[in-house]
Formats: structure tokens, C-alpha cells, sequence
């Protein structure tokens, strides 16, 4: 029973991890109807920044500002030079247009840092694990993963409803010309949510970077993930990437986990563990599968 | 994108009928002229080197032509042509493994043997991937947009993950062809001979998408791409016309997919992977979305730009980014687009 | 187009005047310096390319091309060596499912190739060919040392685990196969997967007294520092595989404790290993990993067979790769009847060097003279 509750823990762990990534990307596109996949270098380009800078500070906390700061840069200077020509074209143009620059980043990356995966670890301050009421012993970072996902969400709720800046995102969501025709510069605000959405990846590269490999091409699991994330909340709503997101981490723990168990009641452990594993990397996309093909628009439309 | 209708309602001039008189005509036939001619040369001068090239070029270009059907001309973005593609691969690797091996490929409920003939190969690939195509197109096709990019791509990984895990033929490892399966009265294991089959294959994929295009089928399919409301108050349902497209794209991707496993004597899970559907789309639009011969543009294009810088450079896919990029950004009709001009009316 | 139809006859014309030349000989190396992986590749290739500058020799050309961890490309590479530039020897792929694809084509071409990491099973076994020789290890040879060391340290309750796919599976049978005991648990991961706490919850619910993993590359690294965080109190063993000196540096302190099998160790004692650590370290400022070393064995053996004969005489110049007539970096090394190695496995420890990175220090000898088990199924 304990094994059951920590692994819905570490669902809904896995999954505010992928709520750093995904919120960055819904709110690209719910602003701009813009498809980036270049959104995992943007988390690449943070966690980079992280580990070099924080080995030469010695100051995790450093690093981390560091890496939101350098995502968010390269994130409003490839919105100049590249995205913006790319809003009033088709969907597959924007897709070929981004994976370009996945191309570019990942190798431009490896050429300026190497091949060699980068040390980023998480602040002595942050490391270990405390017993969780229950007795369960628990990772701290981890559980600071879920409070900083659950800061986000409630940060982004607050600026969303609350700001001026959030009303601005919320009028380009539903009528483009319009906030034009009210006098907003539409191209500045663009810049400024396409920066916001890169920084929110590089958050998610830095903080998530501590707890795996800091490589080229780091970028790209995640990616795909973030995207069945989104598209089964609903491409658009933060509301959406976050009920995806813990729908899609815990789907995919509780699957990993149960799956080969469950098949141990028909064969032997190692056909179970290789025949349940199978079956549990493609579960996530039967789930995507399954959901569009009833609410074709995800789970909650942010709009048509 | 947006096209006006009349220019795909009035015959367009296709493959058989590609006149002398146009600045595209000539661009055609040179481009065919080229990828016939090259090889050629290279086989009598013995370089059979560029022979192989050349099938590959061939050959990713023939899954491109299967995959602009869906994307230029039907208005479907699928991100996950690696599906069909690989799936083709397989049913040669696997067919040629149950020959070579005696056993059969299904047991039960009624023997299949293996073979290691193309045309059954072929034959069987072009079924097995329309019948994928049907299922996978019949739930994506409710959606669309970026709904149906995404959904086609979690139909390609699952299938790709599948491949990965599943041992008995490989995993990850892949699956090798010893010997180059076979057709009656020709030697395929000869290079040209080899060639010119797939060469045959690509000829015959473009002129059945131009005829299909030609046909009052491919009109529907131009309309509901353009506006399927109208398509619907002429009593047609955009629908199945997108299914149907889809399904024979696929089986034109799953027939070069397997003429590939034979190239390579291999076939492995990398043939269904996400990368490879990007790079079928990355040659669709370099060539040019829409245009009947862009794919063949775009995979001599890609292909060249593989071998060149990749000799050059360990960061080429640095510059193949950046030619893409550019591509994208400032040569908006493709290869074509520059090489033959912008279509007419356009 | 004009300018396609240029760029096709300069290739043409170059490849006209390479075949002018005469007795040279060619190597092509095919190895993954772009994508995941590509610090294996780059080290490969520097560790060979020292070897072949140090010999001195200048009738040895070495092309070397990026195969970016594609098995189709690997291929495609492949014949161009092969049927284009003529090449005399194939080497340089790191991983198994590369090998699979190019390897079995290209021997029955009748070119050499020496492989300096991968070593599949097929390979090995009911595959092998004489033409192919590999200066590396056979897959399972890492992890069966491994499992005859722990048994032999006492651990009774090992869970094993490693990715579902080809490699991983046969690295958990190379495991169990000398471990000879009954394992906890078996945990297959799936590729490329980067969180691990549902498989750490697992491992920690279980009574086991042992881990043994193989998780390559970033996979490794990931693992190792959720370990760490879990607060997991269990002795950790694996292949070298994930214990490199570049992985171990960018897991940090993490590795620290953590024990692995090799097939060599940079601080192993005999003469050829200090000069090609010493020359390593200047020629590229870096500390040599394994596949460093295979590379500059690689090349060590081909050059050693070179002395002997030319590759197109190809039964003298297989006999002199037979005989291996070279000084190993990692002292004794000889081929079994399967070309594969008859070599010691070393057992390191990470532990914290003098600059307070994690660096690995040699313990001793895991297994003397492992053979795999597939060279009975080998018919040469």
C-alpha cells in the first residue's frame, strides 16, 4: 500500500516535470498559434547554462537564475530573427521551420561545449530525502520539483487573470487583429510571451537537468512527451497542460511499475519484465490515441 | 497554401503528359533525366557506388512522392509516414527471414510461409500498410490541425516503440537480409538492375499520384483541402475522399519503405522513428509542397547535402539545419518553386 | 542543376585519381560523432588516430565519417568506403545495432572489419566471419565478470536491471549466466527514459542486497544521481559502460562507492598503458576512457598486422591479426578460434581522486582469461 502511494507520488512528480515543459509550449501556441518544436533546445540552452555556470559560482541558486535568464535571451532573439516570420505561415512550415533548429542548436551546442555530458547536481541544502508523514522517505529536490510545478501553475493562473499583460494574452488567444486595432504592440507582446515560454523551459531544463544527464539532445524525450502532454489537455489551455501532465505521469509510472507485475501471473519474470515494459513505453500514446479519438480536441479546447 | 480552385480543377499537365513547350516540363524531365542518366554513367564507368546512391535517392523520394499525396495535395500533415515506411521495411525483412529460415510467418490460424519474391513482398507490403493507414487514418482524420500532426506521430512512435522492444525479430538491433529477395528472370542483386527497379517504382508512384489528381477523386481531395464546407454542399463527405488519400499515400511510402530494406539488406526500428518522419517531411518541403515532382527535387536535394557535408564536417547537421532553415524561410515554393517557377494562377 | 552535375563529376574525378594510387592502405572509419553517444565515438577515434600518428607511418590513410547513431546511414557509409574509396579495413561502431547492419554485408565483401566497441552476440556466434575481428569484448563479457565478482563477494540477493532492448536483455543473461544464483528481481527500463523514482521505489521495497545495472550513457547518469537523492543505503555494481571517466565527472559525487567491471583501467600497470595515458593526456588534455583505449588498441593491432602483410593479400594479413603481435594496453590479450578476445576483466571503484572529482581506481581482477560462451556456436 505504501509502494502504492509512493509511486502515485512520484506520477504526480514525473508529472509536474513535465508541466515545467509543457506550460511554456501550450502558452506559445495559445498565444501564437505557433507549433515550436525547438522548445526542447530552449530547455537544453537552460540546463546548459545551469551547470556551467553554477560549476564556476559554486552556487546552484546562481546557475538557476543564470539558466532562466540565457533561455529566456536566445528565446526573444530566435523569436527576431526566425519565429516571427513564421506566424502567418501553415502549421507544417512552423514544424520544419523548428525542427531546423533543433538541428542547429544540438550541433551548435556540441560544437562550443563537446560531446561529454555536463556535471549539474542539486544543492547540498537540497539533496537527501525526509520521511514523509506515514513513514515514507521521500527525495527532497523531488518533492522542491513539485512545489516549484505547483508555483508555476498558480504564478500563471495569477498572471493570466490578473495583469495587464495577462488580459494582452488573453485577448490574442481569442482575437488576434483586434488587440492590433487597440493600440498593443502585438509584435513586442509576441516576443515577450515567446521569451516567457523559453524561460519556462530553461526552468524546467535547470531544475530537471540536476536530477538527470545534462547532454545534447536532452531536449528531445522530453519534447515528445510534452506534446501528448498537451495535446491531450487541450493545445492552448495551461488548465489542460496540467491535468495532461499529471494524467501522463502517472499513467506512465503506475504502467511501468504494474505492468510487468501483472504479467507475471502468465509467463516467467523475464518475459513478463521485457513483454510488460513493451507494452508500458507504448501506453502513454494508446492514452493519446484513445482520448483524441473521442474529444478530438483534448481535453479541455482552449478554443477552436 | 491557399490556392485559388481553379488552378487545380483544370487538367495539370503530369507526368505523361509533362510537354517541351514549359519552363516546368523541361525542369521534369531533366530532373528525371538526371536520376536515370547519372547512374548509368557511373555503373559503365564502374562506380557502383553512385548506382546505390542513386536507389536511395530514388527510393526517399518515391516515400516522399506517397507522403506529398497526404500532406501537398490532401491538406493531411502526418507526422508519422515512419509508420508506413518502416512498416514496408519490415514486411521484406521479415518475409525474407521466415524464407530463409523455412519457418512460417504466421503459424496459426493457417500457415503463412515466408518469401523472399518482391512481388509477394510487394504485394504484401502495399496491403499490410494500407490496412494500417486505414486504421490509424479512420481515428486521426476525426481531428485536425495540430490534433492530427500530433496524433499521427503518437500512431508512428507506438508502433516504433513496439519495434524497438519486441525480440523476436531484432529489437533495436534491426533485422538483417541476407540475401536480396528476388524476381523472376532478373538479377537484383546487380546495382543497376536493382535501380531501375526502383527507379520503375518512382515513375509509376508519380504517375498515379498526377493521375489521381487528374481524376475527378483528386478534385474532391483538392476541395476539401481548400474548403470541405463546399466539398459537403456539393454532397460529397470530405471524410472518406481524406481517407482514402491517406490510405493509398501510406501504401505508396510502405512500397518504397520496402524496396529500402532491400537496398540496405537491413532493417531496423530507425526507419520508424520520429526522425524519419521529419526527414520525409523536410523533403516534401524542400522540393516544394504540392508539386508533383518537389519530393524528387528534395530528396536529390537532402540526399547530396547528407554526403557532401557529411564528408566534409562532424557538425554537418548543423549546416543542414541552417540550408533547411533558409529554405524555409526565404525559398517558399521549394525546389521546384525556384527551379520551374511558381505554379500557374498561383 | 548545373551545379548537382558539377559537384557529381568532382566526386567522380576524385575517386578516379584516389584508385591511382597504389599500395597504400585504407582504413574507413565509421563511428558516431554527432547525436547520443558521441563522446564514445570521439574518443574512439582520437585513441585510434593517436595510434596511427605515433607509428609514424605515412602509407596509412585513415577517412573517418559520422554515421550521427544511424543504422541505415552506417550502411550507406559503408558501401561508400567500400565501393568508392576502395578501402582495405573497416572500423570505428560503437553501438551493436550499428555493427549489425554494416558488419555481416562487409566481411562477405571480402573487406576487414575490426571492431573496437560493439560485440553483439550474433557476432560471435552463429554470425562470426573471418574477416571480422573484434579488439574490444564480446557484449556480455563486462557483465558476466560482473556477476561472477559479486558472487564470489557474497552478495545473495542482486536485482538486476537494464533497458528493454537487445543489449540490455543480453547483458542481464550475460549476468545470470556467471552469477549462477537466483536474482530478486529483474527491471527492464525503457530506452532513452530519463525519471527512474517508480523503479528506485521498486528496488527499495525489495529485500535485495545488491544492484547491478547497465544503463548506457545519459541513461546511467540519470539513474545514478536519483539514486543518490533516494537515500537508497545498497551496494551498486555495473559495466564500465556507465562508469567512464566522463560520465563518473558529470554524475559527481553520486558514482562515488559505485563498482564496474572493465576491460582496462587507466591506472593499470604495464608500459604500453602508461605511454598511451601519458600521450592521451597531451595530445588531448583529457583522461582517457575506455573506448579511448579500445580505439588505440584497435589501431595498435591493425598496425602490428600491417608489418607483417598488406590486406590484399587477405590470408596472411587474417593470420596476422590472429596472432595479435601487439602490446595491449591492457596487458595480456589474445583471440579466441571466434576472433573475439580471451582477456582479463578488471573490477574498479569510483572514488574521489586528488582534485575532488570522482575518478575510477583499479581493485583487482574480477574473471582471468573470460571467454564468451557463443564461440561454440561459431563455425569458421
Amino acid at each position: 500500500m505504501t509502494l502504492l502511494i509512493e509511486q502515485l507520488i512520484n506520477g504526480l512528480q514525473l508529472g509536474t516535470m513535465l508541466f515545467l515543459m509543457a506550460s511554456g509550449l501550450t502558452l506559445i501556441f495559445g498565444v501564437m498559434g505557433l507549433i515550436n518544436l525547438a522548445h526542447g533546445s530552449f530547455y537544453m540552452v537552460g540546463a546548459y547554462a545551469t551547470a556551467l555556470v553554477s560549476a564556476t559560482t559554486g552556487s546552484f541558486l546562481v546557475g538557476l537564475a543564470a539558466g532562466i535568464a540565457v533561455a529566456a535571451a536566445v528565446g526573444a532573439l530566435v523569436e527576431l530573427i526566425v519565429i516571427r516570420r513564421l506566424y502567418h505561415r501553415p502549421h507544417l512550415d512552423q514544424v520544419l521551420a523548428t525542427f531546423a533548429l533543433i538541428l542547429i542548436f544540438s550541433e551548435g551546442t556540441r560544437w562550443l561545449f563537446g560531446s561529454s555530458p555536463l556535471w549539474l547536481n542539486p544543492p547540498a541544502a537540497l539533496s537527501g530525502s525526509v520521511t514523509l508523514p506515514g513513514g515514507l522517505r521521500y527525495p527532497i529536490y523531488r518533492l522542491v520539483i513539485i512545489a516549484v510545478g505547483i508555483a508555476v501553475a498558480v504564478g500563471m493562473y495569477l498572471l493570466i487573470s490578473r495583469t495587464r499583460l495577462g488580459m494582452r494574452i488573453r485577448a490574442g488567444e481569442s482575437d488576434r487583429e483586434m488587440i492590433g486595432a487597440l493600440g498593443v504592440n502585438i509584435a513586442r507582446l509576441y516576443t515577450l510571451v515567446f521569451a516567457m515560454g523559453a524561460a519556462l523551459a530553461g526552468l524546467a531544463g535547470a531544475m530537471v537537468g540536476a536530477l538527470q544527464s545534462v547532454q545534447v539532445g536532452m531536449g528531445e524525450p522530453v519534447l515528445i512527451l510534452a506534446f501528448v502532454v498537451i495535446v491531450i489537455g487541450g493545445i492552448g489551455s495551461i488548465k489542460g497542460a496540467l491535468y495532461g501532465a499529471i494524467l501522463v505521469g502517472v499513467v506512465d509510472t503506475l504502467g511501468r511499475i504494474f505492468l510487468p507485475a501483472f504479467f507475471r501471473h502468465f509467463m516467467s519474470p523475464s518475459e513478463a519484465a521485457g513483454v510488460g515494459s513493451a507494452i508500458a513505453a507504448m501506453l502513454i500514446y494508446v492514452l493519446m490515441a484513445v482520448i483524441l479519438a473521442f474529444k478530438p480536441k483534448g481535453l479541455f479546447a482552449a478554443h477552436d | 497554401m491557399t490556392k485559388p480552385v481553379t488552378r487545380t480543377l483544370a487538367p495539370q499537365p503530369g507526368l505523361p503528359t509533362a510537354s517541351w513547350h514549359d519552363r516546368k516540363g523541361l525542369v521534369q524531365i531533366g530532373l528525371l533525366a538526371l536520376l536515370l542518366l547519372a547512374p548509368l554513367a557511373a555503373y559503365f564507368l564502374g562506380h557502383v557506388y553512385y548506382v546505390n546512391l542513386a536507389s536511395r535517392m530514388t527510393l526517399v523520394a518515391m516515400a516522399a512522392v506517397g507522403l506529398n499525396l497526404a500532406i501537398g495535395y490532401g491538406g493531411m500533415v502526418s507526422f508519422g509516414h515512419a509508420a508506413y515506411f518502416g512498416l514496408g521495411g519490415y514486411v521484406a525483412g521479415i518475409s525474407a527471414y521466415h524464407a530463409f529460415d523455412l519457418t512460417p510467418v504466421i503459424g496459426w490460424p493457417l500457415a503463412i510461409p515466408g518469401s523472399d519474391s518482391m512481388l509477394v513482398i510487394w504485394l504484401a507490403a502495399i496491403v499490410l500498410c494500407g490496412l494500417l493507414a486505414l486504421v490509424i487514418g479512420a481515428i486521426s482524420l476525426r481531428t485536425t490541425g495540430v490534433y492530427f500532426i500530433m496524433i499521427t506521430l503518437a500512431f508512428a512512435q507506438m508502433i516504433y516503440y513496439f519495434a524497438n522492444s519486441w525480440p523476436t525479430y531484432g529489437g533495436e538491433d534491426g533485422l538483417p537480409i541476407y540475401l536480396r529477395n528476388s524476381l523472376p528472370w532478373v538479377d537484383t542483386g546487380n546495382a543497376l538492375n536493382f535501380f531501375l527497379i526502383c527507379f520503375a517504382g518512382l515513375v509509376l508512384s508519380l504517375a498515379l499520384v498526377s493521375r489521381i489528381m487528374k481524376s475527378r477523386f483528386g478534385a474532391a481531395l483538392t476541395m476539401a483541402r481548400l474548403n470541405d464546407t463546399r466539398l459537403a454542399t456539393a454532397g460529397i463527405a470530405p471524410y472518406p475522399i481524406r481517407l482514402v488519400a491517406f490510405v493509398i499515400s501510406a501504401m505508396i511510402t510502405g512500397l518504397a519503405g520496402a524496396l529500402y530494406a532491400d537496398l540496405n539488406g537491413f532493417v531496423s526500428p530507425t526507419m520508424l522513428s520520429w526522425h524519419m518522419s521529419g526527414e520525409l517531411m523536410v523533403i516534401v518541403i524542400l522540393g516544394g509542397v504540392g508539386r508533383l515532382y518537389g519530393p524528387l527535387a528534395g530528396a536529390i536535394l537532402f540526399v547530396l547535402m547528407e554526403t557532401l557535408l557529411g564528408g566534409l564536417t562532424e557538425y554537418w547537421k548543423l549546416f543542414l539545419g541552417l540550408v533547411l532553415l533558409l529554405v524555409v524561410l526565404f525559398a517558399k515554393y521549394g525546389v521546384m518553386g525556384w527551379l520551374a517557377g511558381r505554379e500557374r494562377h498561383e | 542543376m548545373k551545379r548537382l552535375v558539377s559537384v557529381g563529376l568532382g566526386l567522380l574525378m576524385t575517386t578516379a585519381m584516389a584508385a591511382a594510387q597504389a599500395e597504400e592502405v585504407k582504413i574507413g572509419m565509421i563511428t558516431t560523432l554527432s547525436g547520443g553517444g558521441s563522446h564514445l565515438g570521439v574518443d574512439v577515434r582520437d585513441g585510434f588516430m593517436l595510434a596511427i600518428e605515433r607509428s609514424g607511418r605515412d602509407d596509412v590513410e585513415v577517412l573517418v565519417q559520422d554515421d550521427g547513431n544511424r543504422p541505415d546511414l552506417a550502411r550507406s557509409l559503408s558501401n561508400e568506403f567500400m565501393q568508392r574509396d576502395e578501402v582495405d579495413i573497416l572500423t570505428g561502431i560503437i553501438f551493436s545495432n550499428l555493427a549489425m547492419a554494416v558488419v555481416p554485408a562487409a566481411v562477405r565483401q571480402g573487406t576487414f572489419y575490426i571492431s573496437p566497441n560493439a560485440g553483439p552476440s550474433d557476432l560471435a556466434g552463429r554470425m562470426c566471419h573471418e574477416n571480422y575481428f573484434n579488439a574490444a569484448y564480446q557484449n556480455d563479457n563486462l557483465h558476466g565478470a560482473m556477476g561472477a565478482y559479486m558472487r564470489e563477494q557474497g552478495y545473495e540477493r542482486p536485482v538486476i536491471m537494464a533497458p528493454n532492448y537487445p543489449a540490455g536483455t543480453d547483458a542481464l543473461a550475460g549476468f545470470k549466466h556467471l552469477y549462477e544464483g537466483d536474482v530478486v528481481d529483474e527491471i527492464y527500463t525503457q530506452m532513452g527514459q530519463t525519471d527512474y523514482a517508480a523503479e528506485i521505489a521498486q528496488i527499495r521495497a525489495s529485500d535485495a542486497d545488491s544492484l547491478f545495472f547497465f544503463l548506457p550513457g545519459g541513461m546511467g547518469i540519470s539513474f545514478m544521481k536519483q539514486w543518490e537523492n533516494s537515500g537508497v543505503d545498497m551496494p551498486v555494481f555495473g559495466a564500465a559502460f556507465s562508469f567512464d571517466e566522463i560520465i563518473i565527472k558529470a554524475v559527481g559525487s553520486a558514482a562515488i562507492g559505485a563498482m564496474n567491471t572493465s576491460l582496462w583501467a587507466y591506472d593499470l600497470d604495464n608500459e604500453a598503458n602508461h605511454a598511451f595515458v601519458e600521450g592521451f593526456r597531451e595530445a588531448y588534455g583529457r583522461t582517457p576512457t575506455l573506448y579511448a583505449a579500445q580505439g588505440y588498441d584497435t589501431a595498435n593491432l591493425i598496425l602490428s598486422a600491417l608489418e607483417k602483410a598488406h590486406p590484399d593479400d587477405q590470408d596472411a594479413f587474417r593470420e596476422a591479426l590472429r596472432e595479435a603481435d601487439f602490446d595491449s594496453v591492457r596487458g595480456e590479450f589474445r583471440f579466441g578460434p571466434n576472433h573475439h578476445p580471451i582477456q582479463d576483466i578488471y573490477v574498479r571503484e569510483v572514488v574521489e581522486g586528488d582534485d575532488g572529482q570522482p575518478t575510477n581506481r583499479l581493485v583487482g581482477i574480477a574473471v582471468e582469461d573470460i571467454q564468451d560462451v557463443y564461440h561454440t556456436q561459431c563455425e569458421m
